[in-house]
């Protein structure tokens, strides 16, 4: 009888074991950050693009719709293939773009607004990324979507496509 | 001459604790920085990369230290932005009990089964 009890405890003991490496062997090693985030607007400050001024967060987003912060720069590839689907966001009517202009040289940056135009209502200057790390932005380009209760709902990491931007049209429907 | 004497030791004192609240602030910024994954680089930690990445990071843990955050603050902080995988050392969670709660598992029924065949023998 004990003996067969100490089998018994050995089998569950292994079977629990093999469960275990199993489910983590089965599981991928690769990190993959989530997009479906629910998070607070980060407080902060910042300075103007245009006007080389300083703005707070309170300031940039005031009014009661849905906001895409799309992180850019000048020096960024991938930035300018995302553009133009900015540029046609832009003209939707219910959603407003502020740009966050990453570790980027101002005048290199004013020629790329100048040349490929501007979707954004605001831009704000991120001279050292730290703002960037507020949103929780890996790095460039970062898209963000905020709901109309200021809360952080959507993270697209790398450069936006058109079956992101369908994906947003919808959201904000 | 004992007015000036009075105030370069309090200037003294004062500078001092200045140096040593700074080397403790740097001391807890590496040590906070190591323990913080560098998430777009491979196998390092904040503290050993040069990533454009780790150093806004660096930054920012920085300024959270100068405003006065403790560890566990600037670490909560991090965890809101970018999850538990930022952090090397991860906190008891629901994901995670498996992890802590194993080893000890391990060394209960190792313990169990050998005292069960010492007295078994005996």
């Amino acid at each position: 009888m004990k003996n067969k009890f100490s089998i018994f405890v050995i089998v569950i003991f292994l079977t629990f074991c093999f469960v275990i490496f199993y489910k983590g062997l089965d599981s991928s090693n690769i990190y993959t950050p989530k997009n479906n985030i629910e998070t607070n607007l980060p407080i902060f400050k910042a300075k103007d693009f245009i006007t080389n001024t300083d703005i707070d967060s309170a300031t940039v987003f005031t009014e009661e719709s849905y906001y895409i912060v799309n992180i850019w720069a000048s020096w960024c590839v991938p930035c300018r293939k995302e553009h133009p689907l900015l540029m046609e966001l832009s003209k939707n009517q219910l959603i407003k773009l502020i740009g966050l202009n990453y570790m980027d040289n101002l005048n290199n940056a004013k020629k790329f607004i100048n040349e490929l135009g501007n979707p954004y209502t605001q831009i704000l200057i991120d001279k050292d990324g730290t703002l960037a790390v507020e949103f929780g932005a890996y790095g460039v380009p970062e898209t963000f979507l905020i709901d109309r209760n200021k809360k952080i709902i959507k993270k697209f990491i790398g450069p936006i496509n058109k079956k992101i931007i369908e994906e947003i049209k919808l959201i904000i429907k | 001459m004992k007015y000036l004497n009075i105030f370069l030791i309090i200037f003294l004192l004062i500078g001092f604790s200045q140096l040593k609240s700074e080397e403790k602030n740097s001391e807890l910024k590496n040590k906070i920085l190591k323990n913080i994954r560098c998430l777009i680089c491979q196998g390092q930690s904040v503290y050993d990369s040069e990533s454009d990445f780790a150093s806004s990071i660096k930054l920012i843990v920085n300024e959270k230290i100068n405003q006065g955050m403790s560890e566990d603050q600037v670490y909560k902080f991090l965890r809101e932005k970018y999850g538990n995988w930022v952090i090397y050392d991860p906190k008891l969670s629901k994901n995670s009990y498996i992890l802590w709660l194993l080893p000890l598992l391990l060394f209960f029924v190792g313990g169990a089964i050998i005292s069960k065949i010492l007295i078994f023998r005996n």
